[in-house]
């Protein structure tokens, strides 16, 4: 096996987006979607952290990934705060049964 | 190594029916992107990812997935829709991303040895990106406002 080298991460953390976005396609339920989008955020992490490693940027991309991870905080919050909001007026978390804007 | 234990587990994250356990899975990913976090020599994130998704987020996630079903529920599946064209449109996607990243070249500098990068990320933190951690400071502060007075209403 060679070295690893910058392209070794670059191609995790596209197989790591990819299954992001195939969670967030096909799975029904709300909090599946969530653990999608926090899939893509930790692949574009990755990203950051791997060019703050092979290029010359200083230490940049640690503070942008440091402040992806509190916004992946904050965002989680918050829809679960809605997620359960819906689940308590509408009794389903399935974002396809999801429909209705008004009662 | 840990590239292997995250994309494996991220597989059955998206895979698996029972969404308890691909929460459980979910753990896994992490721990391994953490792990490729200490590979690429950034501690103070690793340890970061540590904390705040394992310890704050994914419990979050498994609070929601206990709340939003019933607990004599055992069998907790979720249904999936749309398999073929998904499966088809995100092995295309991957495949260009792939495919333009492996031929594109990417100039790298030769690779120091890692260095304990935590005082040097408070320096920058509070002197150069002031204003954005002070910015930060108010999403949360706000985002958990929100999320409490929203998960409470119509109780009070």
């Amino acid at each position: 096996m060679s070295e690893i080298g910058l392209n070794h991460f670059l191609v995790v953390s596209t197989l790591l987006f990819s299954m992001g976005i195939y969670a967030i396609v096909t799975r029904k339920n709300a909090i599946m979607v969530l653990m999608g989008v926090e899939l893509i955020l930790n692949s574009a992490n990755i990203n950051f952290i791997a060019f703050t490693r092979y290029g010359n940027f200083g230490l940049q991309g640690h503070l942008i990934a440091l402040f992806v991870i509190v916004l992946a905080a904050a965002e989680a919050a918050i829809a679960l705060a809605i997620v359960l909001n819906i689940y308590k007026t509408l009794a389903t978390v399935n974002v396809d049964e999801v429909d209705s804007l008004k009662d | 190594m840990f590239a292997a234990v995250t994309l494996v587990s991220a597989f059955f994250v998206v895979t698996i029916r029972n969404i308890v356990y691909s929460a459980f899975s979910l753990l896994f990913t992490f721990f391994g992107v953490a792990g490729i976090y200490v590979l690429l020599g950034a501690d103070f994130v690793a340890v970061v990812q540590l904390i705040v998704y394992v310890g704050g987020i994914l419990i979050l996630m498994l609070f929601g997935v206990m709340l939003t079903n019933k607990i004599t529920n055992v069998e907790i599946k979720t249904g999936t829709i749309n398999i073929v064209p998904a499966t088809i449109g995100v092995a295309l996607l991957s495949g260009a991303l792939l495919a333009a990243l492996i031929n594109s070249n990417w100039k790298t500098l030769p690779v120091q040895a890692p260095m304990p990068t935590t005082a040097l990320l408070g320096t920058m933190l509070i002197q150069d990106y002031l204003l954005v951690f002070e910015l930060l400071g108010i999403i949360l502060l706000i985002a958990l406002i929100g999320a409490a007075s929203m998960a409470r209403r119509g109780k009070v």
